[in-house]
């Protein structure tokens, strides 16, 4: 649910990052930090870490390395480490940004599937994993509100129908993913790119 | 083939669909249920929406929902495969195009693509939430728990790990 909180898109710009590269031991404790302090989501965290805390990025630079790294599939934040890692220290500080966002949380979720596999059936824990579960739907709703309201302010039609499109062909249809995207991508990058020719003519 | 190598089938299928999810981990989460569920039975109804509520209660990526489907399928190394399969791929492509376009904002294709890709994005996450309340909302009492956490984070600014903790508590109390 990392993609409800784009940064803030104004702040100083501070003189461009400055001081020599972190090393790679840095670059590693510095993810594992922002991700273990992540619960529901690491971007907040880390923009805070890489800007406002280390410096190592201008928001700027952070606000287009974070664009690129959102219209690229997967998951958003682990792509944020690889390109910021790879940034500031070339491929190794990529992999070193990578694992360190990816191994401690991996373990600890390694763990809490033994527990799960060995204690998921005690009446007690199915039954807090149950209310869990339904605020962790109510969370997901919440973000995909949040994330509707320009749409909705806007009266942006088109966008509108292509979500309800991809809605139901995915929650109702139970469509596969790739078929779904392979028609819905190009018609709302035809659709977008259309429209904006329109505005700008 | 998955009946014979679990860890091949799961490699397979997380790089495959990590290279499709657009809009993030949230975005991708039919695409799992249907995959573990419908397809291969790796997991039932219940355990899917168990592992998703696991990975949003814990710290990290939300993403490594993946971690506890690999786990189900074949144990510890299945949690691993699952788990590079599902992040190492679209990291290299971004590294990669990340050399490519060092300055993203010059070119007005990434804007474009994005602004294209905001309710293709939006729309699957709708869909999440709609395939995860159908397995999970079984009783009038859950259906208002999931209600009142979506009205109080819409609005609020409130820490989610508390209406997570909350729900579990409600949960233990045994009212929903």
């Amino acid at each position: 649910m990392s993609t409800d909180s784009a940064p803030a898109a104004q702040e100083p710009d501070r003189a461009a990052a400055g001081g020599p590269p972190p090393s790679l031991a840095a670059l590693f404790v510095a993810f594992a930090r922002m991700s273990l302090a992540g619960f529901g989501g690491v971007l907040v965290f880390a923009r805070r870490a890489i800007v406002e805390q280390h410096r190592w990025m201008t928001a700027d630079e952070f606000n287009e390395t974070f664009a690129l790294c959102h219209f690229l599939p997967g998951p958003n934040i682990v792509n944020l480490s690889m390109v910021f890692g790879a940034r500031l220290r070339g491929i190794a500080g990529g992999i070193a940004a990578f694992a360190g966002l990816l191994l401690p949380p991996t373990l600890i979720m390694t763990v809490l599937a033994i527990v799960y596999a060995r204690f998921g059936d005690v009446e007690v824990l199915r039954r807090i994993l149950a209310g869990i579960s339904c605020a962790a739907v109510g969370l997901l709703i919440a973000v995909v509100f949040r994330m509707m309201t320009p749409l909705l302010k806007r009266m942006d039609a088109v966008a509108l129908i292509l979500m309800l499109g991809v809605f139901l062909a995915i929650g109702v249809l139970r469509l596969p993913l790739q078929a779904v995207l392979l028609v819905a991508i190009p018609v709302s990058v035809g659709a977008t790119f259309f429209l904006r020719r329109k505005v700008a003519a | 083939m998955n009946a014979e190598n679990p860890i091949w089938a799961l490699i397979s299928t997380f790089a495959l669909m990590s290279l499709f999810a657009v809009g993030g981990a949230a975005a991708a989460v039919p695409e799992m249920h249907r995959i573990a569920v419908d397809v291969h039975h790796w997991m039932t109804d219940k355990q899917f929406t168990d592992a998703y509520a696991i990975a949003q209660l814990s710290p990290g990526p939300n993403v490594l929902i993946v971690t506890l489907i690999g786990y189900a399928v074949a144990g510890i190394p299945g949690a691993l495969a699952a788990t590079l399969a599902m992040c190492l791929p679209t990291a290299l492509v971004a590294y990669y195009v990340g050399r490519l376009l060092n300055r993203p904002s010059q070119s007005r294709w990434p804007g474009l693509i994005q602004a294209a890709l905001v309710p293709l994005s939006i729309g699957l996450m709708a869909a999440s939430a709609l395939i995860l309340a159908q397995a999970t909302d079984r009783t009038i009492a859950a259906v208002l728990l999931t209600a009142m956490v979506a009205v109080l984070a819409a609005v609020s600014r409130i820490n989610p790990l508390w209406l997570l903790l909350a729900g579990g508590l409600m949960g233990f109390a045994g009212i929903v």
